[in-house]
């Protein structure tokens, strides 16, 4: 059991990437020591109006140079504030948080929607197999070549602007994609497209959920999600995104 | 120095215990902080059966404070007496049970349950705004809320804490109902009622429409509440709402609080409680107190 206890750590780069998306590397040798690809760590803020921390997925680990790197958009006054930091600024980080993925597949499918995209970077990284990489966007595409050294990239916009015209669903239809385990972290009606999807083939799928956190550490029951048995701590249908999940298998939960 | 505390006849080694539904049962907490250190475990609320609670988004954070309406999800009184309570008596600390219900009976029948188990003291939750039936109903009234302490008193054997909701008209007329009803102690406050709306959504940010506003934004009606309801029974009072810090517990004591419970913080710094602890040894020492109790009301 990793105790992830708050900590303060420096800024090595923090970068825009495209509009409103955030590339930050934190020299973070503790959490880089410790993480698993899918995890997440809560990021706080100086401003003691803003009280609690964000939930922020890590993007790539660098355990030789014990460094993390988070992607992040930028949605309110939290992740604004942290896009107006530059390197050598302290953050006050807390992590790793939540379970992260569970490797396993010959031929895995990755499958990233908008800012669920960057925790699939990782976890490209980790996997073995042939993997195939789908990357859904509305329009604007980032991060997509730095994914093609991994495996076989294939991409999807709202607006047709690149790669397949709709959703990462069709782009799948589209390319014929054949897998043995999906692995997917993106907006909600996204991840249910994703769970009837493997459903129906009977495929297995683990999906990263995302939900508004008060603790991050399982304690304050704010981020629950509906699952399919009584689950073992809350003695009813919810699991708890920040401690139990935040990634889950999708036959445990309900979208 | 002496930080012990008495509470209708139960001592605390020190004043502080954690605002119920913020600390779960202290299981998350307790990779973080020694709970023997702790006055109190103040746990989060028990109903009779096991709560789903609310759909999300269940928080939201506003300036200087949050909203939540979890809606006080819970395993049910059976696994919390099964799995909980053994969990926390392997610490040196006290055990304050939240009690809930949708109805007095329900409210009763978690009393009857817990009446032969190895806890300290009962929270009665009649303060909660984000449960449809129960809660915050009874805590409105002064009538209802003299009804409920007295019924609940007749069947508990542990001494029972009236929680107190801020959503009231005049908060000492509850405490005085609660005395009237032989409550052995009050906390307050409970949150409050708040709300949050995205503009970009145009639509309420918590599923519930309303929440509970905790965290420090509400301190300053906290701290006014307890010392009024201070000066107009004679319950000791566990005082709670926004304390971040040690030097917030101590305005709580000041103004005539016994003990502080610490609840949104926790959120923020998972060793929030310790340092409140020590925090207030360090007052106490560098300002040569001998025993807390000097400290209890002294801002007259």
């Amino acid at each position: 059991m990793v105790l992830a206890e708050k900590h303060k750590v420096v800024i090595k780069q923090n970068i825009q990437l495209d509009e409103d998306i955030y590339s930050m590397w934190l020299e973070d040798s503790y959490v880089a020591k410790n993480a698993k690809a899918g995890q997440f760590v809560s990021l706080y803020l100086e401003d003691g109006s803003s009280l609690l921390p964000r939930p922020i997925s890590i993007c790539e680990i660098d355990k030789e140079l014990g460094r993390i790197r988070l992607v992040y958009r930028v949605v309110g006054k939290g992740t604004l504030a942290f896009s107006t930091l530059k390197g050598g600024d302290e953050i006050t980080v807390m992590g790793p948080l939540g379970n992260g993925f569970h490797l396993e597949g010959k031929n895995p499918l990755l499958i990233g929607g908008g800012i669920g995209i960057p925790p699939m970077l990782e976890l490209a990284k980790q996997l073995d197999g042939e993997k195939k990489i789908v990357l859904g966007y509305r329009d604007s595409i980032f991060m997509s070549q730095e994914f093609e050294q991994y495996g076989k990239v294939y991409i999807s916009t709202e607006d047709g602007s690149a790669g397949t015209k709709g959703n990462v669903i069709d782009a799948i239809f589209d390319h014929d994609i054949r897998t043995d385990m999906i692995y997917a972290c993106g907006p909600t009606p996204m991840l249910r497209a994703i769970q009837a999807y493997a459903k129906e083939k009977g495929m297995k799928a683990q999906l990263s959920l995302e939900e508004r956190m008060a603790c991050g550490i399982g304690a304050c029951l704010g981020c629950v999600c509906k699952s399919t048995e009584r689950d073992h701590h809350t003695n009813v249908n919810n699991k708890r995104i920040c401690k139990d999940g935040p990634v889950f298998y999708a036959d445990e939960v309900e979208l | 120095m002496n930080t012990n505390v008495r509470i209708a006849g139960v001592d605390f080694k020190n004043p502080v215990t954690t605002a119920s539904g913020t600390f779960g049962s202290g299981m998350e907490y307790s990779e973080y902080v020694d709970l023997s250190r702790l006055g109190a475990v103040t746990t989060k609320g028990v109903s009779s059966v096991p709560w789903a609670g609310n759909p999300t988004p269940r928080v939201a954070e506003t300036y200087g404070g949050m909203l939540n309406a979890i809606g006080l999800q819970n395993p049910g009184v059976d696994v919390f007496i099964e799995r909980d309570i053994p969990f926390l008596r392997k610490y040196d600390t006290k055990i304050i049970v939240n009690v809930v219900g949708k109805t007095l009976k329900e409210y009763c029948e978690v009393v009857e349950r817990l009446a032969d188990c190895d806890v300290d003291l009962l929270e009665i939750n009649i303060s909660c705004p984000n449960v449809k039936e129960g809660g915050i109903a009874f805590g409105q009234n002064a009538r209802s809320v003299e009804e409920i302490t007295s019924q609940v008193k007749r069947i508990a054997k542990q001494p029972i804490i009236m929680k107190l909701s801020p959503n009231v008209t005049d908060i000492t007329e509850m405490a005085r109902a609660a005395e009237s009803g032989g409550a052995d102690a009050v906390s307050l406050i409970n949150t409050l009622t708040g709300m949050k709306i995205d503009i970009h959504k145009r639509a309420f940010l918590l599923a519930n429409k309303t929440g509970g506003l905790s965290g420090p934004a509400i301190k300053p009606i906290a701290l006014r509440m307890v010392y009024q309801v201070a000066n107009s029974i004679q319950l000791p009072i566990i005082g709670m709402g926004g304390i971040l810090t040690a030097e917030d517990a101590l305005e709580f004591i000041m103004a005539g609080a016994t003990m502080v419970a610490i609840g949104t913080a926790n959120f923020i710094n998972p060793r929030a409680t310790i340092e409140v602890v020590e925090g207030i040894e360090d007052y106490m020492r560098k300002h040569k107190i001998d025993h807390i109790s000097q400290l209890i009301a002294c801002v007259k």
